[in-house]
């Protein structure tokens, strides 16, 4: 049956497997925006410019950092990237915390929008004047060079692609793992049923949200890292990006955690098929299904009615 | 006594036709006004943007350094269109109308090309276009108040004639939905087929796009001996990254259809090297070009793309042409473009009466990292294709063309 649009059934898994790798980048970032909506009640729109950081700063650490302290031969590779440049942006995400967005928590949910909004402007601003429009290139780590000839789907898997879905997924569910199953995330969780009973209970609640919020930065920033070798690191990487999580995100159900990473590993399947059936329309894919889901079920496939 | 009202007549007629031929020898609005409508924060604005800012201005000081012309005043304005039609639109409709611009230069888009260029139509106004691709500019979408400077999508196809003829017989296309792609991917297919050669097939991606790799494993698993990626800027930079890490450039070649030096530099020449590139203009090509290029780089800190050189040269022949006519009337200093032989350093060649200004064109192949001698020496020249095979030949569907 398949022969009749021209596809093999190899041809199909192999598109099916890119899918997959996309669909983890959506599952890692629709992660990070669940997060911080859930708990703290913030859209966060500076997200995408969290993510290009996140790529950013992998970058600067690669080629830029040696020459800056007059140590041309430093370099920090990419391991270390992609434990430091979550941190790093996780720091900055907390400070415009502290200094921004708590004051906006008692208000309409348009107010977080927007500042977060422009923010994510201003840092794509910035970032376009210093580097120009048509990006870096960060090569792919010697470790991860190569990858695996799958002939019998006529296929060349590179490793990368394979560590980024393996990576992915082991932090979704780690993620998953703390915020559902520890002390620590019954807490978080009880701080968005209700918060002041939680503070009266002696639990520091501002600081939980703000590390909170820096978590789901830092998370952003990883997926920045994950993606500096696959696409060009370019200062708008992350407003391609962001509105195709929204919709992962809306259709998931804004503020469920393991809703966030199923949508965004099936949306990325989705469009993968897309992509094999009608590739005209796997950018718009997305956001058909969000149309109907929103109709059907407004609170999202795995969300809660609140 | 009514032959002598006659005489007085018709003595009075060609004395007022004296008058206001004279008129017309006056510089409209008494200044001089040049437009630089481009992207200057989107996907080609590396190629086109600040740099088209820079190279007019380079111009209008070479001409003149007081900046003047005819003893009136050169003024030069610029805008972002965003590679908006629309914006294009209202941009250049506000520049004609309040702003009293006599020419649009840079144009990169070609659906904001072909905005302006109407336009410039409506209100008798000249449009200069170093930026956009389509043959359409100069083929059933001409005006009569347009030259087409740098390139289009027929140059382009045409560039790729060796390969076929060198046996790269069977393509298959990786296009960017959308106008340019569909007009690049249709030109340079025409090529392959009247040369013996086959498209095998074609997938198209959203503009723009990020992740090609399901495009390339279609075009992959095609079998075509060449993969011709008919995009530019941000997306070709990104096909040929992934069809590298997909370990397609080993078995089948990759083509980008349209790249800038600046795309290249983005890539780096270990991703990059061997690829076919086809311009025309590179910095390094001659001494002429070598001295401008390094004065561009002076002010810009970065070289020149051939859409920077074009705007340089569109300017500066344009404030030649009203120099030798004494005017900046919209016709005669259009006859006078596409009557003068233009040979300024930057590009030598005629512009033809359908707009297009015909000119050499070149094959480069991108040099190994360990064959370049610093940032920016990318490319050993390969071919040159004359201007009379590398333009498209002037055809009736452009209502100029008789």
């Amino acid at each position: 049956m398949l022969e009749a649009f021209g596809i093999t059934p190899q041809a199909l898994i192999a598109q099916l497997l890119v899918g997959l790798i996309n669909g983890s980048f959506y599952a890692i970032l629709s992660l990070g925006l669940a997060i911080i909506f859930g708990l703290l009640n913030v859209i966060n729109f500076t997200h995408g410019a969290q993510y290009m950081l996140g790529a950013f700063f992998a970058w600067i650490g690669l080629t830029q950092v040696g020459n800056w302290l007059g140590m041309p031969d430093f370099s920090i590779n990419y391991w270390v990237a992609l434990v430091a440049a979550p941190l790093l942006v996780g720091a900055i995400g907390i400070v415009m915390e502290r200094l921004m967005l708590k004051r906006l928590y008692h208000l309409d949910h348009l107010y977080g929008l927007l500042l977060t909004f422009g923010l994510a402007l201003v840092i794509e601003g910035m970032f376009r004047h210093w580097y120009g429009i048509s990006g870096e290139s960060y090569s792919v780590p010697e470790a991860l060079q190569g990858g695996f000839r799958l002939e019998s789907f006529g296929l060349f898997l590179p490793k990368y692609r394979m560590w980024v879905i393996v990576a992915s997924l082991a932090v979704c569910i780690a993620t998953w793992y703390m915020i559902e199953r520890t002390k620590l995330g019954n807490y978080l969780r009880a701080g968005t049923e209700n918060p002041k009973l939680l503070q009266a209970l002696g639990i520091n609640v501002p600081l939980m949200i703000t590390l909170t919020y820096g978590f789901g930065v830092a998370l952003a920033a990883f997926a920045g890292v994950l993606a500096a070798p696959v696409f060009q690191v370019n200062p708008v990487m992350g407003s391609n990006l962001i509105i195709v999580v929204f919709a992962v995100v809306v259709i998931g159900g804004m503020g469920s955690i393991a809703g966030s990473i199923v949508t965004g590993l099936a949306l990325g399947l989705l469009e993968g098929l897309t992509k094999v059936f009608y590739p005209e329309a796997s950018s718009m894919v997305i956001f058909v299904v969000m149309a109907i889901v929103l109709l059907v079920r407004p609170a999202g496939l795995f969300g809660k009615e609140k | 006594m009514k032959r002598n009202t006659l005489t007085k007549a018709v003595a009075a007629i060609f004395v007022a036709a004296a008058a206001s031929s004279s008129f017309a020898q006056k510089i409209s609005d008494d200044v001089v006004k040049i437009g630089v409508l481009t992207d200057m924060s989107g996907t080609y604005s590396d190629l086109a943007g600040k740099g088209s800012v820079v190279a007019a201005e380079m111009a209008i000081e070479d001409y003149s350094k007081s900046k003047t012309i005819l003893g009136k005043k050169i003024e030069l304005i610029s805008a972002d269109h965003q590679n908006k039609a629309d914006i294009t639109a209202n941009k250049a409709r506000e520049w004609f109308d309040k702003e009293k611009v006599d020419v649009i230069v840079d144009l990169v888009t070609t659906s904001a090309a072909l905005a302006a260029m109407e336009i410039g139509e409506q209100k008798n106004k000249i449009t200069l276009n170093s930026g956009a691709a389509s043959l359409d500019i100069t083929r059933s979408k001409c005006t009569a108040n347009n030259v087409h400077w740098v390139y289009d999508t027929y140059n382009l196809g045409k560039s790729r004639e060796a390969l076929v003829k060198a046996g790269k017989k069977s393509w298959f296309f990786v296009t960017a939905d959308y106008a340019f792609g569909h007009n690049l991917e249709r030109d340079t297919a025409q090529i392959v087929t009247s040369n013996g050669g086959t498209v095998v097939g074609s997938v198209r991606h959203p503009f723009p796009g990020s992740d090609f790799s399901s495009f390339l494993l279609k075009a992959q698993s095609s079998g075509a001996q060449v993969i011709g990626l008919a995009n530019a800027g941000q997306d070709t930079i990104n096909s040929v990254k992934q069809a590298a890490e997909f370990g397609i450039s080993q078995k089948q070649t990759i083509v980008p259809l349209l790249t800038f030096i600046t795309d290249v530099h983005s890539l780096g020449l270990k991703a990059a090297q061997g690829l076919s590139v086809a311009e025309s203009f590179y910095w390094d090509l001659n001494d002429k070009t070598r001295a401008w290029s390094k004065r561009f780089y002076d002010k810009h800190k970065r070289m020149p793309s051939m859409v920077h050189a074009g705007v340089y040269s569109s300017v500066m022949n344009y404030l030649k042409a009203i120099e030798s006519t004494k005017t900046d009337d919209t016709k005669a200093v259009m006859d006078k473009l596409k009557s003068t032989p233009i040979d300024d350093g930057l590009f030598k060649g005629n512009i033809q009466v359908n707009g297009k200004f015909s000119h050499d064109f070149y094959v480069f192949e991108v040099k190994k990292p360990n064959e370049s001698k610093g940032p920016w020496d990318y490319y050993k020249l390969v071919a040159t294709i004359p201007a009379a095979e590398a333009s498209a030949p002037l055809d009736k569907s452009c209502k100029l063309v008789k």
